[in-house]
Parts: C-alpha cells; sequence; structure tokens
C-alpha cells in the first residue's frame, strides 16, 4: 500500500516524460490522473486507517548512504502527520492532474507538463514520509525542482524563465539554513533520523555552540536554522519574494504547489521537528513573529494588486503565516488544522481563478474583469464558496481552522501571544477585505474588458469544473467535519500520538465570549463594507488612495523588497563577479603571474641579446672589467 | 595472482596506440585506427570492471602490487591499488572510450595522431593512480601532460598556441619543485617507495617545506586559487574530447596525490597546513563561483565552476574526517562525470554552430529537446540536487567540514547558492527563452552516438545519487585505515614534542 502511493506517481511521470511522445498527449494525461488517483485513494485507506487503528508503520527501503557513523535509508515513515500529508498531496494532486487535462488542452507540450506534476507528486510524498532529515532534504530539493520547472513551464516567456531562477534560488537560500541545520544536526546527535534525534533532545538542550562569533544554545540555533529553510519553502517574510513572481506558471501548478502542498513543507517541517522546537523558547518566538509579520504583510500588499493570481498568491503567503504563528504559539496540532483545511480553499480559489483566466483568454488584471457573474455561474458560486471558507466565514472550514489559532495566540497568555491574536484578528478583516474586493471587481461592477465581447464569455468545461466542485465539497466540510479529530479537546482520544510533541499540555480553557465572537463578526461586516467602497462608492476609494498616496505606492511596490534585493544581491555579485574576473584573474594573477614572467623573460633575453653584439672591444672591456673586479676583490681579502 | 592485472591496464592503450600508429588508414576515412581505439579502450574498460569485481575492499592494504627491478639500486617499477586508487581507475577507463567515440564529429584534421595521444594519455593517467613509487608517480603525472600539450596545440581553437604554453609552463613549474621533493626524500630516506615511507615517516622537521614543494605541484594541477588561470584558457582552446579529459581526469590527480602523498607522508605538516588549504578552498568556492557567474563563453563558465568544484574536493580532504575525504573522493568522480558531460554538451552545439558565446544562443530547446533534458541533468548534477552523484559529495564534505570549523562550513555552503545561479542561468540562457538567432532554428537534435554518449554519463549521475553504496564501500576501508595512520602519527609527534 505505501509503495504504490510512493511509487505510483513516480512510475507516471517517468512514463509520460520518457514515452509522453510516443504514446500521446491523452494517454499521458489519462495514465498520470490514474495513477495519482489510486495513490490518493490508497492514502484514504491508510488515513482511516491511522484514525481507527492508530496505524504507524516505518519501512525502510534501502541504503542510501553510510559513511563513517552516517547512516541513512531510503524509508516511508507513516503516522498521523505523515498520513494527513498524504492524504492532502494526492487529493489535491489528483484533482489538479484532472483539471489539468482541460486547463491545458491548448498546449502543444501535454506530456511533459503532467510529467513534471507527477513528479512534484512523488517529490513531496518523498518529502514528507521520511523518517530521516536527510531524505526529507531530498524531498525538499526535489520540490524545488519541480516547482522551477513548472513556472518556467511556458519557456518562450521571458519573465517565466525568470521567475522560475528566482524560485530555485531564494528556495536554495532557505536550503542553506535547513542544510546547516542539518549539520548541527549530525554534529550534535551523531545521527539525522528523526527517532533517534528527538529521543536525544533533553540531552543537549543546555548545551552552547560558538557560531560565528556568537554564543547561542545548540538547541536554539537547530531550531532557527531549520525555521530558515522553513522560511524559504513557505514564502515567508524576507524569503517570500518567488512566490508572487511563481505564478508566471500555469495556473493548475499555482494550485498544486505554490497554495497546497510544497508551500506548507515548511509548516510540515517545524510540526515535524515539534519535539526540538518545544526546547526551545526563542525560536518559537521568532517563528511566531515572522508568522504574524508574514500574515499581515502579505495581506496588506494583496489590498492593492491587480492581478488576480497574485492576490491569491499573497493571501496564501499571509496563510501560511498564520500556520507558522499557530506553530509558534506550540499549537502544532492547530496548524496542522489550518494546513489541511487551507489546502481545499485555497486550491479551489487559484483553480476558480484559473477557470476565470480561461474564460478569459488569459486575461488576469482584475481591472479588466467584472459583470460577468451571470456568464459564469458555476464558477462564481465556487469561488464564492472558497472566499467564505478563506476568510473565515462561520460554519465554513476556514471558520474552524482561524478562529483556532487566533484562540490559541490568545490562551498563550504572554505578550508575544496577545500581540500575535491582536494582529491575527486585524489580518482576518484584511484578509476579508481583499477577498471580496477580487469577488466584486471580477465578477460585479459594469464589464471592463476591451479584447473579448461579454457574450463570448462562457464557462469552463465540465473536467474542470467537476474538481472545483469537489474542492469546494472539501472547503466547506473540511473544517466542520474534522475538527474533533484535529484540535479536538477530547483527552481521550489523541490522533496525533507521537508524531507532534507537547512538553506541556495546551490549553483546555476557552477565551472570553466577545474575543470568539469577535473574528466571525468582523468578518461578515466586512462584506457589506467591501461592496460599498469596491463597487457602490468608488469616489471614496479613490480620495482614501489620493490621501495615502505614498502608502499606496509602498504597497503597490510590495514593500520595495524586490528592489531592495535586486540592488543588494543581483546587481553586486555581478559586480564582484566581472571584478574578480576582468581585475584579479586578467590585471593582477595573469598580469604579474604567467604572463608578466614570460615578458619578464623576454626583456631579460632582449637585454642579453644586445650585450652580445660581436665587436671584439666591447667584449675586451667587459673582460678588463670582471678582471680588475676579481683583483680587488682578492686584495681586499 | 600471476597475470599482471595492472601493467596490462597501464599498457593495453599503448600498445593500441602503437597499431594505429602502424595501421594503414585511409586519409579520409580513418576508420581502421578508430575501431582500434574503440576496442582498445572499451577492453580496458571491462578489464577495470574485472579489476573493481575482483578487488577486496574490506582490507586497507594495497593489492594487485606488481615489483620490479627498474633502475637498480635506485628506483622499483611499483604498481599497486587501493580502494581509494580503483574508483579513479574505472573512471579513466570509462571515459576515454566515451572520448574516443565522441572525435567522430569534433576532431576534422589528423585523426589517427588524435587517437594516438588520447590512447597514451589514457595509459599515463591509470598509472598515476595505481603507481606505488614517487619516481614512478612522477613521471606518470609529468608525462600526461605532453599529449594534452599537444591535444591543446594541434587540434585547439585560435589562441590555442598560447594556451597549450600557458597550461605547459604553470604544471610544469608547479612540478619542478616536487621533483626537487622527490630527491630530497629519496636523500634522506634512501628509497621512494611509497609503501616503505608510510613505514620509516619523513623526519617533521622537514615535512613542511616538502609538503609545501608538492603542494606546489598539487595546487596548479587541482587547480586552486591563484593558480587556476590557466585553466579556463586552456578548457577554452581545447577540442571537446581534450576538455573532457582535463576536467574528468586530470584534474583529479591532485585530489588523489594529495590524499596519497600529502596526507600519507606528511601528516605533521597536513595538519598544520589546514589553515591554509580551507583559505584557499574558501576563495576558490567563492570567488570562481562568482567569476562563473559573469562568463559570456560557455566553456569558460563551466571552467570555472570545476574551479570551484575542486574547491571543495580540496576542502573535503583536508577536513580529515570520514565524512570529509569520502565526499571529496565522491566529489572527484561525480565531477568527473559532470563536467566531462558538460564539456560534450557544450561540444555538440558548438559543432553545429561554431561559437561559444551565450548570446549566440536561446530557445534550443525548441528545436533539440532531447538534448534539453539531458544537459538538464548534467546541470542539475553540477548544481548539486539531491538525488545525483553530486549531492552525496557535496554533502559529505559539508559535513566533514562542520565537524571542525562551522564557519567554514557556512562560507562553503554559499557556495552551493551560487553554484545553482551560475548553472541555472547559463542553462536559461542557452536552451529557454525566445529564438532570436536564426541558426538555432536549424539545429538539428542529438544523434544516436551523441544520445550513446550522454546518457552512458547521465545514468551513473542518477544512479550513484540515489545509491552511493558501490562507491563509498570500496573507498570505505582504506580511508578509515587513512584516518586512522594519520591520528596515530599525530599523536606520536604531540608525544614526542611534550
Amino acid at each position: 500500500m505505501e509503495y504504490f502511493i510512493l511509487l505510483s506517481p513516480l512510475l507516471g511521470a517517468c512514463i509520460a516524460g520518457f514515452f509522453g511522445n510516443k504514446i500521446g498527449d491523452k494517454f499521458s494525461e489519462l495514465i498520470t490522473s490514474l495513477f495519482v488517483t489510486i495513490a490518493a485513494l490508497c492514502s484514504l485507506i491508510i488515513f482511516y486507517k491511522v484514525i481507527l487503528e492508530g496505524y504507524e508503520n516505518n519501512i525502510i527501503l534501502f541504503k542510501w548512504i553510510y559513511s563513517g557513523s552516517l547512516n541513512v535509508n531510503w524509508s516511508i515513515k507513516i503516522d498521523a502527520l505523515s498520513s494527513v500529508m498524504l492524504v492532502v498531496i494526492t487529493f489535491i494532486s489528483s484533482l489538479v492532474h484532472i483539471y489539468s487535462i482541460g486547463y491545458m488542452s491548448h498546449d502543444p507540450n501535454k506530456p511533459r507538463f503532467m510529467c513534471y506534476l507527477s513528479l512534484f507528486t512523488f517529490s513531496m510524498l518523498a518529502l514528507v514520509t521520511s523518517d530521516n532529515f536527510l531524505q526529507l532534504f531530498f524531498g525538499w530539493e526535489g520540490v524545488g525542482l519541480c516547482s522551477y520547472l513548472l513556472i518556467g513551464f511556458w519557456f518562450k516567456k521571458e519573465t517565466a524563465n525568470n521567475a522560475a531562477i528566482k524560485a530555485f534560488l531564494v528556495n536554495r537560500v532557505g536550503d542553506f539554513g535547513l542544510a546547516l541545520g542539518i549539520f548541527l544536526i549530525f554534529y550534535f546527535f551523531g545521527t539525522v533520523n528523526f527517532e533517534a534525534v528527538f529521543q536525544q533532545i533533553n540531552q543537549i538542550d543546555t548545551v552552547d555552540v560558538d557560531f560565528l562569533g556568537l554564543n547561542i544554545n545548540a538547541v536554539d540555533l537547530i531550531c532557527i536554522l531549520l525555521f530558515i529553510g522553513a522560511m524559504g519553502k513557505s514564502a515567508q517574510i524576507f524569503l517570500h519574494t518567488w512566490l508572487p513572481d511563481a505564478m508566471e506558471g500555469p495556473t493548475p501548478v499555482s494550485a498544486l504547489i505554490h497554495a497546497a502542498t510544497m508551500v506548507t513543507a515548511g509548516v510540515f517541517l517545524v510540526v515535524r521537528c515539534s519535539p526540538i522546537y518545544e526546547y526551545s523558547e526563542l525560536a518559537l518566538s521568532i517563528i511566531t513573529i515572522i508568522g504574524m509579520t508574514t500574515a499581515i504583510f502579505a495581506a496588506s500588499v494583496a489590498l492593492v494588486q491587480d492581478d488576480i493570481k497574485k492576490i491569491i498568491a499573497y493571501s496564501t503567503c499571509s496563510q501560511l503565516g498564520y500556520m507558522f504563528f499557530a506553530a509558534g504559539v506550540g499549537a502544532y496540532n492547530v496548524a496542522m488544522f489550518h494546513l489541511f483545511t487551507h489546502a481545499f480553499f485555497k486550491a479551489l480559489l487559484f483553480l476558480g481563478s484559473g477557470s476565470i483566466i480561461h474564460s478569459f483568454k488569459d486575461e488576469q488584471n482584475i481591472n479588466n474583469m467584472g459583470g460577468v457573474w451571470k456568464n459564469l455561474p458555476i464558477t462564481y458560486g465556487l469561488m464564492i464558496i472558497g472566499t467564505l471558507a478563506l476568510t473565515g466565514f462561520p460554519l465554513l472550514s476556514g471558520f474552524y481552522s482561524k478562529d483556532a489559532i487566533i484562540e490559541f495566540a490568545y490562551l498563550r497568555g504572554n505578550a508575544v501571544g496577545y500581540y500575535a491574536a491582536g494582529i491575527g484578528i486585524f489580518t482576518a478583516l484584511l484578509t476579508s477585505i481583499y477577498s471580496w474586493r477580487l469577488i466584486f471587481k471580477t465578477f460585479h461592477g459594469s464589464y471592463l474588458n476591451k479584447v473579448l465581447k461579454k457574450e463570448e464569455m462562457h464557462e469552463s468545461p465540465m473536467i474542470m469544473l467537476v474538481p472545483l466542485i469537489i474542492l469546494a465539497i472539501g472547503a466547506v466540510g473540511a473544517g466542520y467535519f474534522f475538527k474533533d479529530l484535529f484540535i479536538g479537546y477530547d483527552s481521550s482520544y489523541n490522533f496525533w500520538r507521537d508524531s507532534i510533541m507537547f512538553l506541556e499540555p495546551l490549553s483546555e480553557e476557552h477565551p472570553p465570549t466577545w474575543f470568539i465572537y469577535l473574528t466571525p463578526v468582523l468578518v461578515m461586516l466586512s462584506i457589506p463594507f467591501s461592496y460599498l467602497i469596491f463597487i457602490k462608492n468608488k469616489d471614496f476609494l479613490k480620495n482614501l488612495i489620493s490621501i495615502n498616496q505614498p502608502l499606496y505606492v509602498f504597497l503597490k511596490k510590495k514593500w520595495y523588497f524586490d528592489e531592495l534585493y535586486d540592488l543588494i544581491f543581483v546587481r553586486s555579485f555581478k559586480f564582484i563577479g566581472k571584478f574578480f574576473w576582468k581585475k584579479i584573474d586578467g590585471s593582477v594573477i595573469d598580469r604579474f603571474g604567467p604572463d608578466g614572467i614570460s615578458n619578464f623573460i623576454k626583456y631579460l633575453s632582449n637585454k642579453a641579446v644586445k650585450f652580445q653584439n660581436g665587436f671584439l672591444y666591447q667584449y675586451a672591456f667587459v673582460m678588463l672589467i670582471g678582471f680588475s673586479i676579481l683583483l680587488t676583490v682578492l686584495i681586499v681579502k | 595472482m600471476n597475470i599482471p592485472i595492472l601493467s596490462s591496464l597501464i599498457l593495453l592503450p599503448t600498445i593500441g596506440a602503437i597499431f594505429i600508429f602502424f595501421s594503414k588508414s585511409n586519409v579520409e576515412k580513418y576508420n581502421s585506427s578508430k575501431y582500434i581505439a574503440l576496442f582498445i579502450s572499451t577492453a580496458n574498460f571491462i578489464l577495470s570492471l574485472y579489476l573493481w569485481f575482483v578487488f577486496d575492499n574490506s582490507i586497507s592494504e594495497f593489492q594487485f602490487v606488481e615489483n620490479r627491478k627498474w633502475i637498480v639500486g635506485l628506483v622499483n617499477y611499483k604498481v599497486g591499488i587501493d580502494g581509494i586508487s580503483i574508483l579513479f581507475i574505472i573512471l579513466t577507463t570509462f571515459i576515454t572510450p566515451l572520448c574516443v567515440i565522441s572525435v567522430n564529429t569534433t576532431v576534422k584534421k589528423r585523426l589517427k595522431d588524435f587517437l594516438i595521444s588520447i590512447l597514451l594519455l589514457e595509459t599515463l593517467m591509470i598509472g598515476v593512480f595505481c603507481s606505488l613509487d614517487l619516481v614512478v608517480f612522477y613521471l606518470f603525472f609529468e608525462g600526461g601532460l605532453i599529449p594534452m600539450f599537444l591535444i591543446i596545440g594541434i587540434w585547439g581553437g585560435e589562441r590555442r598556441v598560447y594556451s597549450a604554453f600557458k597550461f605547459f609552463l604553470f604544471t610544469l613549474l608547479g612540478s619542478v619543485l616536487m621533483l626537487v621533493a622527490i630527491i630530497t626524500i629519496y636523500w634522506l630516506t634512501g628509497t621512494t617507495d611509497v609503501e616503505a615511507l608510510y613505514e620509516i615517516g619523513i623526519e617533521t622537521k622537514y615535512q613542511n617545506l616538502l609538503w609545501l614543494a608538492f603542494l606546489s605541484s598539487f595546487a596548479v594541477k587541482t587547480p586552486m586559487w591563484p593558480v587556476h588561470t590557466w585553466l579556463p584558457d586552456a578548457h577554452v582552446e581545447a577540442p571537446t574530447a581534450g576538455s573532457v579529459l582535463l576536467a574528468a581526469i586530470l584534474l583529479k590527480m591532485a585530489g588523489y596525490g594529495f590524499i596519497r602523498f600529502s596526507i600519507g607522508l606528511f601528516p605533521v605538516a597536513s595538519d598544520y597546513f589546514v589553515p591554509l588549504i580551507y583559505t584557499l578552498s574558501l576563495i576558490a568556492i567563492i570567488y570562481t563561483s562568482l567569476v562563473a557567474l559573469m562568463q559570456e563563453d560557455m566553456k569558460k563558465l563551466i571552467a570555472y565552476s570545476s574551479v570551484a568544484h575542486m574547491g571543495f574536493v580540496t576542502l573535503g580532504i583536508f577536513t580529515l574526517t570520514q565524512q570529509g575525504i569520502e565526499g571529496g573522493i565522491f566529489q572527484m568522480i561525480s565531477h568527473g562525470l559532470v563536467s566531462a558531460a558538460l564539456f560534450l554538451c557544450v561540444g555538440v552545439v558548438y559543432e553545429r554552430m561554431h561559437t561559444r558565446l551565450i548570446k549566440d544562443y536561446g530557445g534550443v530547446v525548441s528545436v533539440m529537446p532531447k538534448y534539453a533534458i539531458v544537459f538538464m541533468v548534467f546541470a542539475l548534477g553540477s548544481l548539486s540536487l539531491p538525488g545525483t552523484s553530486g549531492f552525496i559529495g557535496e554533502f559529505l564534505i559539508l559535513m566533514g567540514a562542520f565537524k571542525k570549523s562551522f564557519f567554514v562550513a557556512a562560507v562553503a555552503s554559499v557556495g552551493v547558492i551560487l553554484g545553482a545561479a551560475y548553472i541555472l542561468w547559463l542553462y536559461k540562457r542557452v536552451i529557454f527563452g525566445k529564438i532570436i538567432n536564426q541558426d538555432v532554428k536549424k539545429l538539428i537534435d542529438l544523434n544516436n552516438s551523441e544520445i550513446f554518449i550522454l546518457w552512458s554519463l547521465a545514468i551513473p549521475i542518477l544512479f550513484f545519487g540515489f545509491y552511493p553504496e558501490p562507491l563509498i564501500n570500496t573507498i570505505e576501508v582504506s580511508i578509515n585505515n587513512l584516518i586512522e595512520v594519520y591520528n596515530l602519527n599525530l599523536e606520536n609527534y604531540m608525544v614526542k614534542n611534550k
């Protein structure tokens, strides 16, 4: 069963990749979708077994690296945590595979696309089923590679290529932290296996290390380094710049990789390492702060973006921030719960926006849309569901998970916790405003597209709508049906078992009633408010912008991160590279090294040539001088 | 063992070369000489695989030792292998037939002489990796210069003469000091037999100078910063097969030399000079990665990336930890495959377009999809993605380095980021994008022999990325022993000084 889950996507990828041209488009689409669907069914069975029987398994496939004391195997580890991830990955992936058949129907490179999607699924599965840090790293870089390939899938687009490289490199910066973290773990524990590391953790939690001149607690350092890796993959602030650009890829890719699965790998890492993080108060505080900063930063940027996919991308960024601050306040199970519900509604939103883009013939700017809700009734309805779920409208999935995060932050009881809860509520409000802005600008108001006539708009084919409907069901129900399982207060049944560790049990109190009602009320109020400012009374918005022009530009420019990084890293590195090459290699080493020496020898031999000019008197003169010098020396001695 | 298997490995290519020399091949076709070369080099590869098969990787002593009198009372012809050398021998015998196949399209004139040079070079390279006598080693080591000099100087590009001389002078100057050191060792100990020297040991007061003399030779060959500038020039001008042999094997002779001689013979000095090696390696990694980023010529870019990758190797070797040295050797093997493949990839398009400038390409994937796939595999190998052999090497090296110094490992890890930057940027500019240059449209995808060559390099890169056991098993015991002996020597020295 486990083998099936892991290997069938790989098999599908290989078939589509190597024989795609021979077996044809249809067949490659079919076979990859079929294999991933099989994996999804198997995952569901496993998930079911984990819920009912507490099933756990750790299969060792074969040896990978055995060097000295470093022993690493290829493995499949099944526990509660990985089973949740398995379901999310394979389920969303199979829907995205099917959706892609419709979405990519005009693309000439279908087998290649399906191959990448399946390969991605395989890498992601390898990541979550790992029983050691190294295989996790393999999956980690593997999904990075597939993300790179898929973002740059339309290789003729210059922007897509640049975005692909940017994604890979920014992730590499994160991976740099993760790799150092793994080295540090190996240094202290002598192993990189999760089990072994987690067992020894309480033996080294007081050891200090000297790192680049800083004296810092070893566990703190490990946690921070691992978190840097998580920040890269999960697009947290400072390392987030690749995610909005990644929207250059086809939309199904954005739904699968940049919303539901890959970007949550960072959250998964932190939760997986909860036994380590529990010993590091410092790292948890950093995670909380980074998480909530990202949440509010991304939400603020999403308010003013015009590209439909970029709005959703920033929204993803922001929601990932929520997951991190849940993990940061120690509520790992809540983080996983939000990851789970978020996968449904965010994939729904992305695929829905894909359906819109498809209908508008590749138009992505929401200023060129509007008023089409009657033409795209199903998409419209589904987008509304996605938006309601995302904003945390009562009884939909986002409501349960997001409110739980805010509550746990409040219950944490310290300054960071209260601060996080406040930010969380405010961000929820922003989330609601930008989401409704998207809906209203896309579907309501007047029709603003100049290229297509309104009558030409038509609904997407069924093969794209069916996956959307399934996701919508998830977006509605995932919260209600799974809340007891994931974050239930019932202490007699513990779904997570050993896969998540809490040093102290989570607080079982409830926050005050006004606090519980605050967020949903704000969220509900924001709907008419958004309608008012984005549709009814546009002058108000214009005034607001003109009053706060600098702030507006600041948000529009995404806090100037791209410009700053371009200046600090790209330009300066290019400059230094050129300097080293031309000046040091060319003008110093070669000039004084080989070329210098050979010129010097030429120079000397030229002199020597002049010396032998054939005039007898000169030879005699030199002889005389030499003789007299010799004589002088002898006499003086 | 009655058959002198190592000597057969060494001599077989030379015999092939002699055959080719006397073969009467048609001036236009050269078929017979090519088949002889191919047959001989493949036979040698199979022989080396057999050697690997019968090789016992559970003992650390030298195996298949042959000891013959040569210059009586002075030097013996002594060869033998351990787990470290055997991998390099196989790498050599593996790469050579691929080079022979590649000459099909790449060499236009005097093919017969070219094949003779390649086969002679193979003899010398194998000789380097199994000699157990310093003088024999020196002869093989320096002898390799001559065919390489000819390959660059005769079959090279426009500035071939300048590059050939630069290459020759740089390497020779370094090696002369090594020769002096070898003579000194003979005067000090009365022998140049490596095994005997391991037993006797060299007095510590001489070690530092001797170590530096060996370094001067190895540093140039590796090449380490700042004596690396010959490499880009040599690669740019060398014909494809020459670049391949240079990058895949000639550079590895120095890494091998560090392990076998610098560490083996001068443990105290090696310990003393570790900071120097770290510094030079880190400079090599960061500096040349940045330089590679800015290159406009594909071959130069790959040449600079070789310097950076070899920086990892020297770093790994001198961590003197199990992981570091194993990583170093693994990285050398992996880099041998990857860099060979990358140079072949450049060769493929160079033959069609006659330009190596990156800006002349773009959009190649539209016309050469097969090429794009296999090139991608090598690019990933070069940026050490997990699942390729490059990852195992680099990761082990960094792990080893981390044990010794956090700072060194952290700086070296930055090189991993830069490594991804330059190779992906190269790939993007060559393969992706719209077709701007009209000549690109006329490109024809890989032919069968090119597919064969490139995939036979790609498959081991992937295979050893997922399952490196066969390689690591082979070297494990030898390296264990190396480190044990090294630590023992150091301890003795410490005790004496107290």
